[in-house]
This record gives C-alpha cells, sequence and structure tokens, in this order.
C-alpha cells in the first residue's frame, strides 16, 4: 500500500477477508483516494454501515467508525449527523442492506436532503449469506433462491434516489476508477444527501452462478455494457435494458436538514413560536 | 531496468492472484505466474496506475516517491 493512504487504514486488520477479485477492495480504495485528495480532516468524518460484507469496510477503516444493524447505517447515520453536524458522514452499504431492508431509510434521508454521503457496493446479490437475489439482481440472472432465473423486474436505484428528494445522484463501476473517485470527490463536496451506486462484482457467488468466470471476465462484461449518461439520454428504452449506464444524472443545491433543525433550535431557544 | 522505467511494487504477501492488474494493464505490462502479476515489461508503462487503483488488495504501488 502506497504510504501515504497508510494512515487511513487499520493496518493490524488487513488483509480484509473480501475473496480474490472482490471489488469491495476497490470501491474502499476509491474512497480512501477521494478523501485523501480532498485533504479533508480524518478525525472529522464518520463511517457507518449496515450488515454485509460490504459493511465490513469501515472495520478496515481508521476513523470513526460504526457498524450498524442491517438496513439501519442511514438511521444511524442520520442520528450522528443530527447530534454532530460538524463531522463528515460516509455511509457504506451493500445492495441488500441499502435497497432491501433499509429501503426505507433510503428513502427519508433522501427526502430530507441530510448530509450524508452513501455508496453502495452493488453487486448485484447478498454475498455474506451465500447468494440469495436481492433487489438490485438484474431480471433473468441466477443466485440461491433464484435458481432457474429471477423474475423481479430491473430496478434503479439512482432514480428512486432522485425522486425521493436526494441532491446529488451519480453511478460508477469499479472497472472505471479514476472516473469513480472524482464522482466521490464530488459527492463528498456535496452539502445534502449524495448518492454513489457502485456497480461492484462478486466473483464468488453472482460471478459462480451466473457462470461469469473469473472477476476478469465480469470486469469485462461491465466495461462492454457501460454506457455515458449522455449517450443513453440519445437511445431508445429498449436498447437501455442491457446497459450499465454510468456518470451524473443530479445536482441540485437544496435546503440541508441539519442546516434547517440548527434554526428551529435557534428560535425555539429564542423562545419564539411561528415566525 | 532501464533508468527512465517507472518503479513498480509488487507486495506479494497482499496479492490475491485475482488477475486484474495483468488483464487490464493498457501496456500488457505483467504476464501471469500461478495467478501473480510478473512484471516482463517494465519500459512499457506509463504509469497511469491502473492496475494500482483497480487492486482490490492494495497489492501494487506505481511511481511516486515511496516505493521501498
Ligand atoms: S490486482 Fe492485486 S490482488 Fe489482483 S493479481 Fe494484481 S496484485 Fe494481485
Ligand atoms: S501503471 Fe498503467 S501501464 Fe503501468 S503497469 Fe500499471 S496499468 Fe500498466
Amino acid at each position: 500500500m502506497r504510504k501515504e493512504l497508510e494512515k487511513y487504514f487499520r493496518k493490524d486488520k488487513l488483509p480484509h477477508i473480501w475473496c480474490p477479485g472482490c471489488g469491495h477492495g476497490i470501491i474502499t480504495g476509491a474512497v480512501i483516494r477521494a478523501i485523501d485528495n480532498l485533504k479533508l480532516e480524518q478525525n472529522k468524518i464518520c463511517i457507518v454501515s449496515g450488515i454485509g460484507c460490504s459493511s465490513r469496510a469501515p472495520g478496515y477503516l481508521n476513523f470513526n467508525t460504526l457498524h450498524t444493524t442491517h438496513g439501519r447505517a442511514l438511521a444511524f447515520a442520520t442520528g450522528i449527523k443530527m447530534a454532530n453536524p460538524e463531522l463528515k458522514i460516509i455511509v457504506l452499504t451493500g445492495d441488500g442492506d441499502c435497497s432491501a431492508i433499509g429501503g426505507n431509510h433510503f428513502i427519508h434521508a433522501a427526502r430530507r436532503n441530510i448530509d450524508i454521503t452513501t455508496v453502495v457496493f452493488n453487486n448485484s446479490i447478498y454475498g455474506m449469506t451465500s447468494g440469495q437475489y436481492s433487489p438490485m439482481t438484474p431480471k433473468g440472472a441466477f443466485a440461491t433462491t433464484a435458481p432457474y432465473g429471477n423474475i423481479d423486474r430491473n430496478f434503479d436505484l439512482c432514480k428512486l434516489a432522485q425522486a425521493a428528494g436526494a441532491t446529488y445522484v451519480a453511478r460508477g463501476t469499479v472497472y472505471h476508477v479514476p472516473q469513480l473517485i472524482k464522482l466521490m470527490e464530488k459527492a463528498l463536496k456535496h452539502k445534502g444527501f449524495s448518492l454513489i451506486d457502485v456497480v461492484d462484482i462478486c466473483p464468488t457467488y453472482f460471478g459462480r452462478r451466473n457462470k461469469m468466470g473469473s472477476p476478469v471476465v465480469m470486469m469485462e462484461k461491465i466495461r462492454e455494457m457501460s454506457i455515458t449518461a449522455r449517450t443513453a439520454a440519445k437511445l431508445p428504452p429498449e436498447e437501455l435494458s442491457e446497459k450499465i449506464v454510468i456518470g451524473e444524472f443530479y445536482e441540485e443545491q437544496a435546503p440541508e436538514y441539519t442546516e434547517e433543525y440548527a434554526k428551529v433550535m435557534k428560535k425555539a431557544q429564542g423562545g419564539k413560536l411561528n415566525e | 531496468m532501464d533508468e527512465k522505467s517507472i518503479r513498480i511494487s509488487i507486495d506479494e504477501k497482499a496479492c490475491k492472484k485475482c488477475g486484474l492488474c495483468i488483464a487490464f494493464c493498457p501496456m500488457k505490462v505483467y504476464v501471469s505466474e500461478g495467478g501473480k502479476p510478473i512484471i516482463v515489461n517494465q519500459n512499457a508503462c506509463t504509469n497511469c496506475k491502473l492496475c494500482e487503483l483497480r487492486c482490490p488488495d492494495y497489492a501494487i504501488i506505481v511511481g511516486g516517491e515511496d516505493v521501498e
């Protein structure tokens, strides 16, 4: 590991438990590089996760960290941000954690536009519990709980985030790492709720079930399927179902939740209602 | 090694032999030896650092002052 990045890791906890070629290490590395590029104060950052393979990431990272309950990373993160708005809050979560059991927390964190950066390690599967399909598993893909192929329709987390009120929304992949780092920098600098949906690979459970062979083949597939948001805008919808659209989708400046709450506190402490 | 060539260090203990660095180096700097990357074409390295950024186990350092 590069010397200047060592301080961000709990080096005694490495090597991480992730499988060979698992994209989680790549995403975690991209988060750290974005933090380092922005020279954010390490002690002013709190990294929060839920449950799942990806949610183990904070355990390796030398920041204020919190490993919480399944799907509830954003609920805990909201509490931390409310209690100490000075902190920069980063939520690292998986596709199952975020979009299934944590779906409601996700909607409401986005709706409130609370200043939290959420990074979804979206490998289309529940890895930790051996490969059940998640809401992010593509239609037709195989999983231990979808041995005949998944019949659920494809679900776009970025569209959900935008509709719910998130003010920065982007998608990157573990293949396009320089771009991913840039997107993360943008998200971290953004005030309000930001989402980076990261198309990730699970060579062990998703890869084997879907006969994709190896991490290299899975990466090639991402490379083949990826198109930019700009190109996608020109294509008819039926051509998009087999594509991964990457880039920035939405950005807006809007009132941030803890700032609005601070105004309420000020009013209340001044003893004035309804002004 | 040629004087101009970029320094590359691989932490063999950290490497999990995933093959990503070998497969996606645009300059074909590595070959696989039992899954581990072996540097065979160091002079071709353009210091793009894609292998370093894509290594899931932080086993590669390309260029920079801090190569041990
Ligand atoms: S990308 Fe990293 S872990 Fe994978 S083979 Fe190369 S050095 Fe080893
Ligand atoms: S820095 Fe770029 S050119 Fe050099 S070995 Fe890595 S991927 Fe290849």
